[in-house]
């Protein structure tokens, strides 16, 4: 068996565990708001209102973190995407993932010290990290503070424009929250990359 | 006696002189009242010394001439509604105790404002706590200024110009400490603080009218006037937060016709809002379903191979 390789610093693990518990709330509470029944509430409206807010200043605030450690740590380098190559790249990934995954042939793109995400990781996380995520934090403190956003786009409310994209970066969230989950099942073991979130060791295949 | 002759004959002159349908006459006797009734500052000749005098005008009796003839009422005289003895200046003080018409003296029975319930608008005001916490000196008047008054929800006006005139008439009292004496003994609330709970207190103030929630809303009544008590007030976010919002029933019913049909549910608040719960998108909704729907199916199908190829 290969050696393990330590790759989730601590500060990285508590920054992503807060932010999986954040991200629940944040789904459940804003599923409850947008599907609001009086008859079937999922969440008290009010109180589904209050924890989205808490929450979402606290992810606000977590991002920073995720950021300036990306800054000052070699974790951002993980995220650095070199274009010249990368659809061959991501065909074989993907490849690897619909067929290979099945033939037990090993990943195109194994875990090293300094290759922490496959490529198909590594734009999926880009793409949510930095586009994603700063998108749905700017909306949700706009709605949380309307006064600040802008009233007539174009014959339409501000309000509701910046509402519909937070509801459909929302939405996209949560769809990589559940695809992120299952991929996370692909380690050496079912559960084996949960456990590398918890004492920050990988384990190889 | 002389004072129901007074009310009497300036009622029948009402009836008589206003021609409602053509354009405002400018009356010649009102441009006289506003020479001073639309100024701060009036000057006037005293008779005694033969000197000319500048005062201060009486705030209350300050008229903007712009709202009045842009008004319901602007077709009428100044002394159709106030007695002819302000005529004369200076104005005989007993002038200052005539008693004012209520909007019933005068749309009360008549066939020609049947439209506007004016009765009904009398039953639900004799309800509400204005009329029962008060006595008889709790007018129309109070929040309606017959001066400018103008029929918001039947005209051409947008949703947030009728939240506006419709919120001023409560705010005008319930947010300045002088005038909220005129009525209550009592230590007037902070709005904001009162209304702490709701999220973005002053959005929503803009956006929906004081009525919605303190009001008990009748399909018969086009405005409501039946003013609850605030312990009775709606405070449950879902009454309008949700789909069967009940804003369909109150502000956005005079919007009925004008409603947005592109896929939202109440899209026609979106003309001017968004009311989280109330406003979705059936092909949104479909669509994201449908999405979920086909990751989850990946996923089983994934894991079914995992599986079988374990």
């Amino acid at each position: 068996m290969a050696e393990r390789i330590y790759l989730y610093p601590i500060w990285l693990r508590i920054w992503h565990g807060i932010n999986a518990l954040l991200f629940l709330v944040l789904l459940a509470t804003g599923l409850s708001m947008q599907y609001s029944n009086p008859d079937l509430p999922l969440i008290r409206f009010d109180l589904a209102v209050q924890f989205h807010n808490i929450a979402g200043l606290i992810l606000s605030f977590n991002y920073l973190i995720f950021l300036a450690g990306n800054f000052s740590t070699k974790n951002g380098s993980f995220y650095q995407l070199k274009l010249s190559g990368l659809y061959k790249e991501l065909i074989l990934q993907m490849e690897y993932y619909l067929f290979g995954v099945f033939k037990k042939r090993p990943s195109p793109f194994p875990v090293t010290k300094s290759r922490k995400f496959n490529p198909l990781q590594k734009v999926t996380y880009l793409i949510t990290m930095y586009g994603l995520i700063p998108v749905i934090i700017i909306t949700g403190l706009a709605l949380m503070f309307p006064e600040f956003i802008i009233e007539k786009v174009f014959q339409s409310s501000g309000i509701f424009l910046t509402a519909i994209l937070h509801t459909i970066v929302g939405f996209m969230l949560s769809m990589f929250l559940v695809i992120h989950v299952y991929f996370s099942t692909m380690g050496s073991s079912p559960i084996s990359n949960f456990k590398s979130m918890m004492n920050g060791y990988h384990e190889p295949h | 006696m002389l004072l129901l002759l007074l009310l009497f004959s300036s009622y029948a002159s009402a009836q008589l002189l206003v021609e409602m349908e053509g354009e405002p006459a400018s009356l010649e006797s009102n441009q006289t009242c506003f020479e001073c009734h639309t100024k701060q500052i009036y000057t006037y000749e005293n008779d005694w010394t033969g000197n000319i005098e500048r005062k201060a005008m009486n705030p209350n009796f300050i008229l903007d001439s712009t709202a009045f003839h842009q008004g319901v009422h602007r077709h009428f005289a100044c002394t159709d509604c106030h007695s002819p003895e302000y005529e004369s200046f200076p104005h005989p003080g007993e002038a200052r105790l005539e008693p004012m018409y209520t909007c019933l003296d005068c749309h009360g029975g008549d066939d020609t404002y049947a439209q506007y319930h004016f009765e009904l608008i009398e039953e639900e005001f004799s309800k509400s706590v204005h009329a029962t916490r008060n006595d008889e000196s709790f007018s129309c008047w109070m929040c309606h200024d017959p001066h400018s008054y103008k029929a918001m929800t039947r005209s051409e006006f947008k949703i947030s110009e009728i939240v506006q005139t419709h919120n001023n008439a409560c705010i005008n009292c319930h947010n300045d400490p002088v005038k909220f004496q005129l009525v209550s003994d009592s230590i007037r609330p902070d709005l904001a603080k009162v209304h702490n709970f709701i999220p973005s207190y002053n959005l929503h103030l803009k956006s929906v009218r004081c009525i919605e929630c303190h009001t008990s809303q009748q399909d018969t009544m086009w405005v409501a006037h039946q003013i609850l008590e605030k312990e009775l007030a709606v405070k449950k976010c879902v009454d309008c937060h949700s789909s069967n919002t009940m804003l369909m029933a109150s502000l956005y019913k005079y919007q009925n016709l004008e409603a947005r049909q592109d896929g939202f549910l109440n899209a026609v608040i979106l003309n001017n809002s968004y009311v989280i719960g109330a406003n979705r998108n059936y092909i949104f909704n479909i669509l994201s379903i449908v999405l979920f729907g086909f990751a989850l199916l990946a996923i089983a199908i994934h894991v079914y191979f995992r599986f079988k190829n374990r």
